[in-house]
């Protein structure tokens, strides 16, 4: 069956590479202008003049009731990043007469200005609204806060009580805030046991350095090496002068052994308090 | 003229498979057995199949019978090539679509369920529909839509009612083709796309009924709707949270304006008692995901609920909320369970649903009434006890915070879309049971809170443990659990009569596990499963298939 394993594996290939051709443009022309956190939406160009124009009068005329970020204000209005009516604004068709006085019923007085004016409103909404982010995410929020939250000496105290037994200040981590300059990327490094964490970490990687120790069954030699991969079926090996060997699993058949350096790392993810994480960054950011 | 030949030959054939007399509403009633004929196999959601030809002792000569790579979108220019394997050549393409065609949009995964009917499997791709062969995976037809853009993450299948079909598109709209032949009927708006509605489910047919989910992220209603299967028009809209002054639960939200914006996407299609006429469809997460800013402290209905509504009427009959004030994007887009089994000594009609916060719960499903409700995922820590109506009772102190919550499961949940399966052979339901964990924090601080995803920063930082769980719907308890070395369950879980579980172990295996311990009986490396296996009879054999990406994999025994 060595041409179905061959097929197998240009099917796997040709899956990723046609999945990264998402959203390509045709050859030959200018990329289109894409509509905010609608993908490919086709959204016409604004004029920047009428939308500067919209943004003085916005801030005379509106702001105070929808916010400086169009994400709602002090005096009550809502927010017109998420309404559906300016959202399916194309010309000010849905924005003017709303302005105008037609939703007076549900609060919204009529604002005096002209129709143009009014457009030229319109006009500025739609570019903010344009610039929401991927799964609805607001254009304007701010930077966000420090995560530095914890307690610089109790990190110390948990530290040297549960964690010099494998790691130390003055030697694995030595200078470890100046290698790591970020305390959130530092807290999510350590708390994940070093290496990258990220978004796929919560599979189990089988580029990781982990050992491997195979027994096989008949009694030979046991075979050890890192693991390549391992599921249920096969355990993959690379030994120590750089050969792959692979062994074919049946349950408890051949025995193997993982070592996974981060083991105790990932057992002690049930038992940090948050409290715990945060006071050991703030000890570990004085590491510099 | 030189395709004529090619052509008349086409015709030939398509006529030769001729789609027998398609599937009568009525036949939707019966229990999984022979073909596949609506998302979950039947009504009841339990990816049960009655079929027993492949079984624990037969499993091991199940055999590849063919495996095709589907393309989507336009075909390249002549002498290009399509990079077909065993498909034959291209087959009749039908193009329709309200877009200009310069969106080549990818998302070329089949996350969709296959329906089998006559011999035949219709299939989806976002923007792609496909009648096939089931004896070889050749092409009868393949419809393209032009798209006018939206997120291009999945579709999850047709529905069929007769001879015609029904499917979703990422920029919303319903679709209705000729079974036969792939032309389009019809095509009726769902959503705005410029609201940022997305349409991801497959339809599920019910009497003259097409229910139709949608979903989004940014702060905007879910809802529900009912079309003619006929004519397309529409019969009745229901949304998923409090639209007008006097709706139910519009105590549970700060504001008329914060519920209109709530959220409560109808992702994933749900399950049909055709005794009590309810259609038991789980919701999404409230909006904004990760901050209650103007939402309030409330329990935000009905987000992240199961709800029952009346078929004929569009109205809600019960609900129940499986996570009350979600902050994590735990939604409760499961597909709900539906089961008549023995509950402290009385046969109940039941609804199982293991929710993506890592929670189990059997309901009965006549009332709403709770009767379980048990953590399954091993580590889940964002809730403190239940509330008073038995939902987990989330704990503020794990929701995302500036300097970061350490919370399992991640945001993608102890299990998301994936179906899980039930068997009344064992009494147990199979789902996968991820545990990771990952750092929350809070980025937007604005008291106004932040809009759709925004407003957190995940870290994943590690997982305790990916498995195959069997729970016992009596308690919730965990019967067992396989460990995979990878992030199981694929596209979700097949049982069968069989004694066998099908799942994807997230190592690029498909694997045939023992339904009443887990135990492995049979793999085939074949690239990481995308939609939930599944089986039908055909000449006699029982047919395995199951998608990896583009391709489409069928197993008989050999």
């Amino acid at each position: 069956m060595l041409s179905l394993k061959y097929r197998i594996a240009f099917h796997v290939a040709l899956a990723v590479a046609a999945s990264s051709n998402a959203w390509a443009q045709p050859p030959g022309q200018a990329p289109r202008r894409q509509g905010g956190f609608v993908p490919g939406q086709q959204r016409a160009e604004e004029d920047p003049a009428k939308v500067s124009k919209g943004k003085g009068i916005y801030g005379i005329s509106c702001r105070g009731c929808h916010g400086a970020d169009l994400r709602g204000g002090d005096m009550g209005g809502p927010n017109l990043l998420r309404s559906q009516l300016s959202l399916s604004d194309r010309e000010g068709e849905k924005i003017v007469p709303v302005i105008q006085g037609s939703l007076q019923s549900g609060g919204m007085p009529a604002i005096p200005m002209s129709p143009e004016d009014a457009r030229a409103v319109a006009a500025y909404v739609r570019s903010v609204l344009s610039t929401i982010g991927g799964q609805g995410k607001p254009p304007s929020a701010q930077e966000p806060p420090t995560i530095l939250v914890g307690n610089a000496e109790a990190g110390k105290v948990y530290f040297e009580a549960k964690c010099s037994s494998c790691h130390s200040a003055t030697g694995d981590l030595k200078r470890i805030a100046t290698r790591i300059k970020d305390p959130k990327v530092l807290q999510n490094t350590w708390v994940a046991g070093g290496g990258r964490a990220g978004r796929g970490a919560a599979s189990e990687s089988p580029r990781r350095v982990v050992t491997v120790t195979v027994k096989p069954a008949n009694g030979g030699a046991a075979v050890q090496g890192r693991l390549v991969r391992i599921d249920d079926f096969v355990v993959t090996l690379e030994l120590a002068d750089g050969s792959i060997r692979s062994f074919r699993r049946d349950g408890d058949v051949p025995k193997v052994e993982v070592n996974d350096p981060l083991t105790p790392h990932r057992e002690l993810l049930s038992v940090y308090a948050d409290k715990d994480v945060h006071n050991v960054t703030a000890y570990l950011v004085t590491l510099k | 003229m030189k395709f004529l030949p090619f052509l008349l030959l086409l015709t030939v054939s398509v006529a030769s498979f001729a789609q027998g007399s398609g599937v009568a509403p009525e036949e939707l009633l019966k229990p999984l057995k022979d073909s596949w004929p609506t998302y979950n196999g039947d009504y009841s959601g339990r990816r049960f199949s009655a079929l027993n030809l492949i079984n624990t002792s037969t499993v091991k000569h199940l055999s590849l019978a063919w495996s095709v790579r589907y393309t989507p979108g336009m075909p390249p220019p002549a002498g290009a090539g399509r990079g077909r394997f065993g498909g034959g050549p291209p087959a009749k393409l039908i193009v329709g679509g309200e877009g200009t065609g310069e969106l080549a949009a990818g998302g070329g995964t089949i996350k969709a369920s296959v329906l089998a009917v006559d011999g035949t499997l219709y299939f989806t791709m976002p923007d792609n529909a496909w009648a096939v062969d089931a004896r070889d995976g050749r092409e009868l037809w393949h419809y393209y839509w032009k798209t006018r853009g939206g997120t291009h993450i999945g579709n999850r299948g047709m529905a069929i009612w007769n001879n015609y079909l029904y499917m979703e598109t990422p920029d919303n709209y319903l679709v209705s083709l000729d079974a036969k032949t792939g032309k389009e009927r019809w095509h009726k708006t769902i959503a705005d796309l410029e609201q940022g509605y997305f349409s991801t489910p497959a339809p599920i047919v019910v009497g003259n009924h097409v229910l139709v989910g949608t979903g989004n992220d940014i702060d905007s209603p879910g809802f529900l709707l009912s079309f003619d299967a006929e004519t397309g028009d529409l019969q009745w809209k229901f949304y998923t949270v409090p639209m007008q002054k006097g709706d139910p639960g519009l105590d549970t939200w700060a504001s008329l304006d914060a519920a209109r914006h709530g959220g409560a996407q109808t992702w994933i299609p749900g399950a049909y008692d055709p005794e009590t006429k309810l259609y038991i469809i789980g919701t999404g997460n409230p909006t904004p995901a990760y901050t209650t800013g103007k939402r309030g402290d409330g329990d935000n209905l009905f987000t992240c609920s199961l709800v029952a509504i009346n078929v004929e009427t569009g109205k809600m009959a019960w609900y129940f909320q499986t996570s009350p004030h979600d902050m994590h994007d735990y939604d409760s887009a499961q597909t709900p369970v539906l089961v008549d089994a023995p509950f402290n000594g009385k046969m109940r009609k039941l609804v199982l649903t293991a929710a993506r916060n890592g929670y189990f719960f059997t309901l009965d499903r006549v009332t709403g009434e709770r009767l379980v409700t048990a953590k399954y995922g091993q580590w889940t820590n964002w809730a403190k006890g239940l509330n008073k109506f038995g939902g987990p009772e989330h704990d503020p102190l794990k929701d995302p915070t500036v300097g970061g919550a350490l919370v399992s499961p991640t945001s993608d949940g102890t299990v998301n879309w994936q179906p899980p399966a039930y068997s009344p052979d064992t009494g147990l339901f199979y789902v996968p049971e991820g545990n990771g964990y990952s750092l929350f924090y809070l980025t937007d601080i604005d008291p106004r809170g932040s809009m759709g995803l925004g407003g957190k920063e995940e870290a994943a930082v590690g997982t305790g443990g990916n498995y195959l769980s069997a729970i016992d719907y009596r308690n919730g308890k965990v019967v067992w659990r396989h460990r995979y070395y990878g992030n199981g369950g694929g596209g979700g879980i097949l049982a069968t009569a069989g004694g066998l579980v099908f799942a994807g172990d997230g190592m690029g295996n498909l694997v045939a596990h023992d339904a009443k311990t887990g135990k492995p009986h049979w793999n085939a490396r074949i690239g990481n499963i995308t939609n939930a296996p599944q089986t039908f009879l055909l000449d006699g054999h029982q047919y395995l298939t199951v998608a990896t990406g583009d391709t489409l994999w069928a197993f008989i025994l050999n």
